[in-house]
Formats: structure tokens, sequence, C-alpha cells
């Protein structure tokens, strides 16, 4: 176990030393202590490492991460995991806003509720929030699986593209061309997988799935009043 | 009676400068159709330009140095703010952002091949990195957009510099669309979408908002990339001032700064030509913007909309900008518009030099297509190496004026070197109107 004291050595020190780590290491497990809400913690990672946050960040935590496995024993400030590519990030307490937003792969955990605009033009992540998320989720959501425990917010899955949208509790509201789908056999397999890797006892079957009508995908004029 | 009638003078018929026959066809058109026009290009109609500017040339108190032997350098190095690997540039001139997807790949090769040749950077654009892109440019500049389309790490890594897109002239405050017909396979993939829809690109980033948030994220970006390369933030030109010093702020290494006459690859008309400032307007306040601070030059400034000559690049370098960016020209360059093709424009209902339907992916020239016939019209050495000789030209025509005002660095070009030809470029640019010592807004009248 690697320690690394951010208060007193530096971000730029931290990021570069997880940052040249490569799938050969040996060090494959870190701790960051004394994070205090610092931005950019263990963003830029590219191999098969475990970095621990003992608290809560800022801004970015585990942007653009690959192959590493982040958990942050506390909150996460806006944006946490944006632009994932794969591995995992897990969020102990609760998410601000954009949490996984642009991401292309892996699997975002939030033990706690997610803010607004989560999984925004998500291209491929997973996202599980084990409690609430905040309105306009998924907004232009264009690929992978947003699972929530929780409830939704106003405005769920505005402007969709093809991001799959699973819900246990209530919705505020849909977005534009956001529609509740029919839940079939492979979309309760994806969630019975997801909802085990992400530590949840909900049942798939508790859930309603959401999808894009596709009524957007073309500009048509007559969709005008829709925008 | 009636051959009296005839010999009484007759009011000619007058058209309306108010309702134009351009106006009235438009009208027309919407009544017809429902829906506003879209294009790709930049502003169209006539706003102060670089035009409406003089250059002095030497005089009794200033002396010329000797063309064809006296040495006048262009090399520019952006990015020394922060970066430990500043872009080292032969020429002032640089390629501005412009999509493969909007583009064909022949056409994005070409523009790397003329870059690389001219020893100066070209962009990336919406959709991603494409590794013949990568491949064929010695300076790559990746654009960072609010559509996130194909960015990932490692590409991000590739890139010889970031650049942080705020906005556009052609469209501050918009975002785009790339219509279903341009969707090619291969373009669906990079941006994660289906193919043949319309992909719409947002017109605010989706994880930050604000200076205060850009601050943070230009602060992951060089987290990521280890403080290697510069970092740009390019915004529309509307309040260039404020931009300018919030971009500053923030942390900017240069300042890319696009006016209205910037082109996109699809917008509607409405937005191109109502929305924005002309990109004589905003040089000045940017550069003011920079020396308040006490960055001028610590933080460069690339000035990008309508510039076509060495002309526009030694009149926007005299007035404070480091470097400029071209688009729209590089496209000519290529081949965009070129008479050649006069009878397939006349098909599209268009004409040589009108064509601005980039959107629809019929271009003629194989610039602004995904049709695989269509790109193969465009041969990349040739057209690269057209792009090349423009870019030659371009500088050595800048050369030719600075000499003439006698410097022997293109970026010792000033204002003092320029007058005005009109009031409004006067005011624009801070120059006297020629033959005076005036200008609008200066003490002193």
């Amino acid at each position: 176990m690697q320690t690394y004291d951010l208060e007193a050595n530096g971000l730029r020190g931290l990021n570069a030393a997880l940052q040249a780590q490569s799938t050969e290491t040996n060090q494959t497990s870190w701790e960051v202590v004394n994070p205090k809400g610092s931005h950019a913690i263990a963003v830029g990672l590219d191999a098969p490492i475990e970095v621990t946050v003992k608290g809560s960040t800022g801004y970015y935590c585990a942007g653009m991460n690959q192959q590493a496995m982040v958990r942050v024993e506390g909150s996460a400030g806006p944006g946490v995991a944006e632009n994932m590519m794969s591995g995992q990030v897990i969020v102990d307490g609760d998410a601000s806003q954009y949490a996984g937003a642009t991401g292309h792969g892996g699997l975002l955990v939030i033990k706690g509720n997610a803010s607004s605009r989560c999984g925004i033009s998500m291209k491929g992540i997973d996202i599980v929030v084990h409690g609430n998320i905040g309105h306009m989720s998924a907004f232009m959501a264009q690929a992978g699986n947003l699972v929530v425990c929780g409830d939704a917010g106003d405005a769920l899955g505005d402007s969709l593209y093809e991001a799959r949208l699973f819900v246990r509790g209530s919705v505020k509201s849909l977005g534009a061309d956001c529609i509740e789908k029919d839940m079939r056999p492979e979309h309760l397999e994806i969630l019975k997988d997801l909802l085990e890797r992400a530590g949840s006892d909900a049942k798939p079957e508790e859930f309603k799935r959401y999808g894009s009508a596709r009524q957007l995908y073309n500009f048509d004029i007559g969709n005008s009043a829709a925008y | 009676m009636k051959d009296m009638d005839d010999q009484i003078p007759r009011t000619l018929p007058i058209q309306s400068a108010t309702f134009t026959n351009p106006i009235n066809a438009e009208i027309r058109r919407a009544a017809a159709t429902g829906i506003y026009d879209i294009r790709g290009g930049g502003a169209k109609r006539k706003v102060p330009h670089f035009d409406d500017l003089l250059f002095l040339g030497a005089s009794v108190s200033r002396y010329p140095l000797e063309g064809y032997r006296e040495r006048c350098d262009t090399s520019v190095t952006l990015g020394t703010r922060f970066a430990k690997k500043p872009i080292e540039l032969d020429i002032p001139v640089t390629i501005a952002g412009m999509s493969f997807g909007a583009l064909s790949g022949p056409a994005k090769e070409a523009l790397g091949r003329g870059a690389s040749a001219a020893g100066t950077s070209t962009t990336t654009g919406d959709g991603g990195m494409t590794p013949e892109e990568r491949g064929h440019s010695s300076k790559l500049v990746y654009q960072y957009l609010p559509s996130r389309y194909g960015m990932n790490p490692n590409d991000l890594r590739k890139a010889d510099a970031i650049e942080i897109v705020v906005g556009q002239g052609a469209k501050p405050g918009g975002g785009g669309m790339l219509l279903g017909q341009k969707i090619s396979d291969r373009v669906a993939d990079m941006r994660t979408l289906p193919k043949g829809i319309d992909q719409r690109s947002a017109c605010r980033h989706p994880d930050w908002t604000g200076p205060d948030d850009l601050e943070i994220k230009i602060l992951e970006l060089r987290e990521i990339t280890g403080w290697q390369v510069p970092i740009y933030v390019k915004v529309g030109a509307t309040r260039p001032y404020y931009d300018t010093a919030l971009a500053v702020k923030a942390g900017a290494d240069v300042v890319v700064m696009d006016g209205m006459q910037g082109g996109t690859a699809a917008t509607q008309d409405v937005f191109i030509e109502h929305v924005g400032i002309p990109t004589l307007a905003c040089i000045r306040p940017a550069v003011q913007a920079l020396q308040d601070l006490g960055v001028h030059r610590e933080v460069q400034l690339v000035i990008s909309g309508g510039i076509r000559s060495g002309a526009d690049v030694a009149k926007a370098l005299a007035l404070g900008a480091d470097a400029v960016a071209i688009g729209t020209a590089a496209l000519v360059a290529l081949g965009d518009n070129d008479p050649k093709w006069e009878s397939e424009y006349q098909k599209l209902g268009t004409t040589t030099g009108a064509y601005d339907d980039w959107h629809e992916g019929q271009d003629p020239a194989g610039i602004t297509t995904q049709d695989p016939d269509l790109a193969a019209r465009l041969d990349p050495v040739e057209a690269g190496r057209r792009l090349r000789n423009y870019l030659k030209v371009m500088t050595l025509e800048a050369q030719t004026i600075a000499r003439a005002c006698g410097h022997n660095h293109l970026h010792n070009l000033e204002p003092e070197d320029l007058c005005a030809l009109t009031m409004e470029a006067a005011a624009m640019a801070r120059v006297p109107l020629a033959g005076t010592s005036w200008y609008p807004g200066k003490e002193g009248f």
C-alpha cells in the first residue's frame, strides 16, 4: 500500500505518480489522505491499480479514467469520472453535478445521491446510483446504462439518443423524446449484472425502463414545439 | 388624350433598398417551406474589415528594409505561459479547427500536409482525431468541444496543444448540427451515435459553466497531460475584452478570438449574419485586456475570421495579435468553390463562389462531403501542395509589408503603422483616419 499525503505533497506529484504506473506495476494499491476537496484528484490514470481517497473530493475526481479502480470515501464534487473510458469509480457518499459526464466506458457507482445532469452526454459508461438523481440527468445521453435505485428529477433523458435508463422509484418528469419502454428479458439481465457489480440488493423487476422515442433524431420543423 | 399620356414623364420602377430581391426571395422561400435557411461559411454581409485599413510604409522618420535582401522573421511560439512544450511555428498563420465529418478524410489529410509543409499547425474539430490527420500534421491542436465526440485521453496526449472551444465567430452561443446525410459508418462510430441521424453538437460544455469552472477544467486537462502542452481557449467574438480577461484568469496559454466572418460547417443564416461582431472590432479590445493584465505576448492572441491574404495577416499582427488562423481561405486553397465545378454548382442551384450548402454533403469539389465518390475527387497530395503555396504567399506578402514599414520581424508591426479609410474602421481598430491624427473615441477631438 502506497500512501500519499495530498496536502503535504501536492496534486502534481500525486497524478504524476499514479499516471506513471504501468500494466505490470506491483504498486497496485494506493491511498490518498488529506484530499480536503481538492480538484482533479487521480485524473488520467491508465493502469489496473486501486486508489482509495480518504475523504471528499472537488471537481473531476478520476476524470478520463482508464483501467483503474478509484474509490472516494466521502462525497465527490462536480464531474466525477467525467469522460471515463474504462475501470471503476465508486463514491461512498453523494456526487455533485455532471457525474459520469460524457463517459465512454467503465462503471461509476454512487452509493448516495447524485445531483443534476448525472450521465449527461454519456457515451457508453454504466452508472449506478443507489439513491436519487437530480434534474436533466442523461441529457443527450448517447450510449450506456444509467441505473437509479431511488427517484429521478425533472426532465429525465431529455433529447436522449441510445442510452438505457432504469429507474426504481418515481420520475418527476420525462424530457423531450424520452419515453417509458418495455422491460424485456435482456434488459433484466443487464440490470441484474449492474446491480450485482454495484453492490445493490435492489431487484431488477422493481425498475422501469426509459429510452428514446427516436422522434427527434432527424431535424423536422414539425417538431419545433418539442424544443 | 392617349397621345398626351404617352408624353408624360413616368416614374421609373424603383427597387427597395430594404426589400431587395434577395430579401424577397428569402421571404418567399420561408413562406413556402416553414423553415429557416441553414448554410455553411461565415457572415457574407459587408462589415468593416481589414480592407478598410492601410499601411503607411516608411517615410522620413522611418526607414524600410531591403526587400529580398534584409531578413524579416516570421516565427512565432504559442503557449509560453505554462506549457513545458510550447508550439513553435515557422509562420504566424495556422489552420483553424474543422472536423472530420464536416470535411472529408482527404480534405483533412490535405490540410495536415499543407500546414506541415509550411511549418505551421492544423487543428481537429468536432468528432475527434483521426490517425490520418495526426499522421500528416507535424503540429496538431486537439479541440475540446462541448459535444466531446471522440474525446479520449489517448488522443489528448498525442496532441501538441489543446483548444477548449467556448464558441466560434459564426455562431457565438450556438451549437451545431451535422446532418444525417454526412454521417457515414466511420463518422457515426467516432461519435458513438447511429448512422444517418442528425448529430447535434451542444452549445455549452456538459461539465462546467462560467470562468471559475473553466479554471478547474484547465487544471484537470493540464494534470491529465502532465502540463506538457499549451491550452488554448477559443471564443466567438462578442465581448472580446472580458472574454480575453476571463480566459487569462482561468489560466489559458493562448486566446483564440474568432470574428463573425469565421466559417461554420452548418448553422442558421440568421445566426451567422446577426450574432457576433466583426473580426476587426475584436482585436484591439482583446489586446487591451492582455495589456491591462500585463500578459500581452506572454499569453498569445490568435485572430481568425475572414483572413485572406498576407495584408490581412500583417494588419492583424500590427493590431497586436501574435498569429492568425484560417479556415475558409484554406478550403478555397484546397479547391472549394473552384470555377471548374461550375456546371455542377448550377445543378445544385448555386454558382461558383456562392456555394455554401456544405452541410448537405454534395460538394462537387469533394471537400465538405462524406460521399466516397465525391471525396475521391480531391487529391490530398496536390491539394496539400496548393495550401502550402498559399501559406507561403501569405507569408511573403506579410513580410513585404513589414519590410516596407521598417520591421525585421512580423511581430514588430504596430498600430502606428496603420491608418483607416473609414470612420468605422478607425473606431474599431483605434488607428487614425487616413490623413488625420484622430480616431473616434480618442480624446482631444
